[in-house]
């Protein structure tokens, strides 16, 4: 995997939070080695955003994804794992040029979160949040409750696995 | 934010620094009990159990119904448990997808770099 950078000295991976920052939010941040308008590209250009929104290790393809992002816009993704499918769906409420954005997560009903997006260029750098608010405490409460992470069902039954054996062999946790 | 992890946690704290309650939640982790049940099992007053479940309860660790006249004890959700690993599952579960979004972004920093020699060409 690191072939391809054999010409550049190896960047030092930069480290992901999660923090619950009050009942009804959650937040996760992360630094890439790029400036602004590059990550948001990634983040809005669906072919980029396949590439990296599923990780390869996870046993889920990600079968489609439409995004029309603008304000207004929706957004469905459709994810098959083990002969079945789910879809996750939104609109855009706030579309802000390499800057931020902000869409709805509507498959789960009334609790689903808002998600905001904001990206921060620093010295060549971005520094990207990831926020969701929860309409209620309960909501996420229930979302913790349930084990379902985002984008990932519980259903997908393999995801505990993966991810405990992503963490043990990167040794970053 | 951080003053209500902190909040959360010292109650748990508090609740799990006397052995006792943690001996109550290692016997609910078995089964359901009352607090007469428990108070028997410990060698202590109904009193004394009472304010043991009373601390567990208060860090949601224990959840009590009184159904007659007999309070049944259980396990809370313990809320703490599940969250942390929750959190850490999430936490994994980004920090896969922004290894590969790494990748996207070098691709898209290496294709910026030529296409810029190329119009200065």
């Amino acid at each position: 995997m690191d072939a391809r950078r054999e010409s550049e000295p190896a960047p030092m991976k930069n480290r992901t939070t999660v923090e619950r920052k009050s009942e009804r939010e959650v937040v996760v941040t992360r630094t890439f080695n790029g400036p602004a308008r590059v990550v948001f590209e990634a983040w809005t250009n669906p072919d980029l955003l396949k590439r990296w929104w599923v990780p390869k290790s996870m046993g889920v393809s990600l079968l489609s994804c439409e995004m029309d992002v603008r304000v207004g816009g929706s957004y469905r993704l459709v994810f098959s794992h083990a002969g079945s499918t789910m879809d996750f769906f939104g609109r855009y409420l706030e579309v802000t040029p390499h800057s931020r954005l902000v869409w709805t997560n509507d498959e789960g009903g009334d609790g689903g979160a808002v998600t905001t997006v904001t990206f921060e260029e620093k010295g060549g750098e971005t520094e990207l949040v990831v926020h969701d608010l929860y309409p209620s405490k309960e909501a996420l409460d229930g979302a913790i409750a349930s084990g379902s992470t985002d984008a990932m069902p519980e259903t997908f039954e393999q995801l505990d696995e993966l991810l405990v054996a992503l963490g043990a062999s990167g040794g970053r946790s | 934010m951080v003053q209500y992890e902190r909040a959360r946690l010292d109650a748990s704290f508090a609740a799990l620094s006397d052995p006792t309650r943690r001996g109550v939640l290692e016997q609910l982790g078995r089964a359901d009990a009352s607090i007469t049940d428990l108070a028997g099992k410990f060698h202590m007053t109904l009193t004394g159990m009472k304010k043991h479940v009373g601390a567990l309860e208060q860090a949601g660790l224990v959840t009590t119904e009184k159904v007659g006249r007999v309070r049944t004890c259980k396990l809370g959700r313990r809320r703490l448990d599940d969250e942390t690993a929750w959190i850490e599952r999430y936490r994994r579960l980004w920090d896969a997808r922004f290894d590969e979004l790494d990748e996207v972004v070098d691709e898209l920093n290496r294709k910026e770099k030529i296409d810029g020699r190329k119009k200065r060409e």
